[in-house]
């Protein structure tokens, strides 16, 4: 049961398109689409990927903040340094809630802001003698730091400087790895371009840095891809991977060490959850290492379930036991979330809007709750995530490519969501609005929502924002009748 | 009555003789009274050697790294006073290959203003800019309030021509939303075939004039070699005149043009006219020598 027939989420995203101008209206059309379950591919009915209209207020971010905010910052043994001027690093530290364990500013250096904060003269006479200045002060300071990558903010490739032959310098000197990332946030056309970048990088500097040395393997070795440990993620997936019998070599890159990923091409198999950020990697292991990689998703028993047997599928009956033998274990835990929390959200729509995977990921742990996701969108995909998501998908469901504040706006007036489940910009507005919603970039403060463990915290967080009083008393005061503000006024 | 400050811009070709040119006639204008600055917009900073004297005048920008910032300057810091009371400021900027000269320029220039360089005591402004725009930062002195007057060093060879036209549609970019104009082209002769002529016709299809044409004279390189103008070393050459001639022309100059830049075919045309460009022969275009040595055996 989808919340509009066809034919009215047709004519709703007409109504949308009417205030854009003509050429701005042609090209929204192209990035809305109704779902239809038996399409092949995504290509005839959505366009992704692509320039944001100027003038629209679009959510996306830049090639940095995938570069440095998603891929490189968690990795926590080493030191990410913000190339540029100040405010790039400073507005991204530690936004993403990367959990991970060690001492900050001893062995571990996450929630740390490193900037060669530029000024004036840096972009006069270039960055790069301050830069090699500035590698130096972090070996003395931080020696305990495993090596550091250098993020190019946008003044860097406009001025040229040649941070690759700093990086070269640096690396020898320092005997570790010092990496140089182009990624200039004017480069593409949204943080996506920054995960391509990044997963290059890595290719580049680090993923062959242990070849043809010794690692004692075990045929049970898998390496988790694509999990930043958002409120402690890999965590809650990486317990079960183990408890199955596997083992976890590597976290990319939550609580992910540069070890870790330098020995990630000796595991059987990759284990990959955000394609978006880190199929390129995959394809490279793949390809130079003939290591295969699956995409899982540990949102909600009922895909946990499937994931692990599927991750199972790969490995011997030790490990097919394992999985079962975890799936039993906690099914009975699982059942009594949803004996819990069902009854409450029964029946209550959810409109998505998010970033690599949880535009469709997450859709199985609303349906586990007994919800339904009426819209969902994405900010920076590629049409290889919508053919993803078209499968996942109720038909009739409207999805929405890098969608405009004027569109959300709309779509959720019309389509009247129980809850909303976007990003930190889009949350006050709703907030305004009256609309329950969820930041579901950073789990709104709470995690983790992956695995069995998570679930029960997502649950609980749906609720609670779902069934909270609070959401009937807010009416702004223009809407309200006119004696109610006078009254209060006198 | 606080005079009117006119603020004027030189460019031309790299090379073309923009920084002795605009020294030379500098000093002409401070011989005759007027009180003159030059600012230097050029990271080889050599826009006032002639008129102080010195190899190269400490920069803006040098100053404003080594002392952290370009608010931690003064203007007495980086102002010189040399020849005939002119005062001399050099942007500055990096080392060929790294950093952005431009924003050295746009960041001394707004410097220069916010300490009040341009005081009423002055009749003139000169930017002396490095030859090729190559982006923003070197248009920096002809935006909005800064230069009004745009001069174009140039000759009667190709290139120099080439360079002055696509400065002049520069000009057109900022003169159509701002106050600058083209005042003219200075021919600072390089003794090519009716250079006089050309460079009058030039002039003329893009709207403005030759308001001078300097002769080329050696005594330049013996003054220069002694970093003094001509006017400064020998005052009683004939030189010295030209440029004083150059100098009352811009003084009184009144002619000041939204210019009418010449298209390519018209340029190459006048070129044709004046025998500095052989007619094109479409037929060998894209011809390599083998081809072409076939071509002669089969007629």
């Amino acid at each position: 049961m989808a919340a509009l027939t066809r034919e009215e989420t047709e004519s709703l995203i007409q109504e949308v398109l009417e205030v854009y101008p003509e050429k701005a209206k042609k090209d929204r059309a192209k990035h809305l689409m109704i779902n239809d379950k038996e399409l092949e591919s995504s290509k005839k009915c959505i366009t992704s990927n692509r320039k944001s209209l100027p003038g629209v207020m679009t959510m996306r971010g830049c090639a940095y903040a995938g570069s440095k905010g998603v891929v490189w910052g968690p990795i926590k043994d080493i030191i990410s340094i913000s190339h540029g001027p100040i405010g790039c690093g400073q507005y991204a530290r530690a936004g993403r809630r990367n959990y991970y364990v060690g001492t900050t500013g001893v062995d571990t250096f996450c929630e740390i802001n490193f900037t060669s904060d530029f000024q004036e003269k840096d972009i006069v006479f270039g960055g790069d003698k301050k830069l090699a200045k500035l590698i130096s002060e972090i070996e003395t300071l931080f020696p305990l730091s495993k090596g550091i990558s250098i993020q190019s903010e946008c003044p860097i490739g406009l001025i040229g400087d040649d941070i690759e032959a700093v990086a070269k310098k640096s690396a020898l000197e320092l005997g570790k790895p010092v990496v140089p990332v182009r990624c200039e946030g004017f480069r593409g056309v949204s943080q996506s371009l920054g995960h391509h970048i990044a997963n290059d990088s890595v290719r580049d500097w680090i993923i062959s840095n242990r070849d043809g040395k010794p690692f004692e393997k075990t045929p049970y070795d898998v390496a988790i891809l694509g999990d930043y440990n958002i409120g402690g993620d890999a965590w809650a997936s990486r317990i079960l991977l183990e408890e199955m019998g596997l083992r976890v070599v590597a976290q990319w890159s939550g609580d992910g060490t540069l070890a870790e990923m330098e020995n990630t091409p000796n595991v059987k198999l990759n284990l990959l959850h955000c394609y978006r950020s880190m199929n390129y990697i995959s394809r490279h292991m793949e390809e130079k290492y003939g290591i295969p990689w699956m995409e899982y998703n540990f949102f909600g028993p009922t895909k946990i379930k499937e994931s692990l047997r599927k991750i199972a599928s790969y490995f011997d009956d030790t490990i097919k036991e394992g999985a079962e033998r975890v799936i039993a274990k906690y099914t009975p835990a699982m059942e009594e979330v949803i004996a819990k929390f069902k009854p409450r959200l029964q029946g209550k729509k959810v409109m998505l809007y998010v970033g690599g995977l949880r535009p469709r990921h997450v859709v199985g742990a609303y349906e586990d709750l007994g919800m339904e996701v009426v819209g969902t969108g994405y900010e920076f995909a590629h049409n290889d995530d919508y053919d993803r998501t078209i499968k996942d998908m109720g038909d009739t469901t409207l999805i929405y490519d890098d969608a405009t504040g004027h569109e959300l706006d709309e779509f959720v007036k019309t389509l009247k969501p129980d809850l909303i489940g976007s990003g930190i910009k889009e949350k006050y507005v709703f907030h305004k609005m009256g609309f329950p919603f969820r930041q579901m970039h950073s789990w709104d403060y709470s995690g983790p929502y992956h695995g069995y463990d998570g679930f029960a915290v997502f649950a609980k967080d749906m609720d609670l924002t779902i069934n909270n009083p609070c959401w009937s008393m807010i009416k702004a005061p223009w809407l309200q009748p006119a004696e109610t503000v006078e009254a209060k006024a006198a | 009555m606080a005079k009117k400050l006119r603020q004027a811009a030189i460019y031309g070709k790299g090379g073309i003789g923009k920084s002795t040119t605009t020294q030379n006639l500098v000093a002409a204008l401070a011989e005759a009274g007027q009180k003159v600055m030059i600012v230097g917009c050029d990271p080889k900073a050599d826009s006032t050697r002639l008129i102080l004297h010195a190899k190269a005048q400490n920069s803006v920008m040098e100053l404003a790294a080594q002392a952290g910032s370009v608010e931690d300057l003064e203007l007495e810091d980086v102002l010189s006073v040399g020849y005939g009371g002119i005062k001399c400021v050099e942007s500055g900027g990096p080392e060929p290959g790294v950093g952005c000269a431009g924003r050295g320029v746009i960041t001394a220039i707004n410097f220069l203003e916010e300490e009040g360089a341009y005081d009423d005591e002055l009749d003139f402004v000169f930017y002396d800019v490095l030859g090729d725009v190559v982006c923003g930062g070197f248009a920096m002195p002809i935006r909005e309030n800064k230069a009004q007057e745009i001069y174009i060093v140039c000759s009667g060879e190709m290139m120099a021509m080439y360079a002055a036209n696509n400065i002049a549609k520069g000009i057109v970019k900022y003169a159509n939303s701002g106050s600058v104009r083209l005042a003219g082209l200075i021919c600072n002769s390089r003794n090519t075939d009716r250079e006089d002529e050309l460079i009058e016709a030039l002039a003329a299809a893009m709207g403005t004039q030759m308001i001078h044409f300097i002769p080329r004279d050696n005594v330049v390189q013996h003054a220069e070699i002694r970093r003094m103008t001509v006017i400064e070393y020998d005052p009683t050459a004939k030189q010295a005149d030209e440029y004083r001639a150059l100098a009352r022309k811009i003084v009184d100059n009144k002619k000041f043009v939204i210019p009418t830049p010449v298209s390519m075919d018209e340029l190459e045309a006048l070129l044709m006219e004046f025998g500095i460009m052989d007619v094109e022969d479409s037929s060998i275009i894209g011809k390599t020598a083998a081809e072409l040595a076939a071509d002669a055996l089969a007629a």
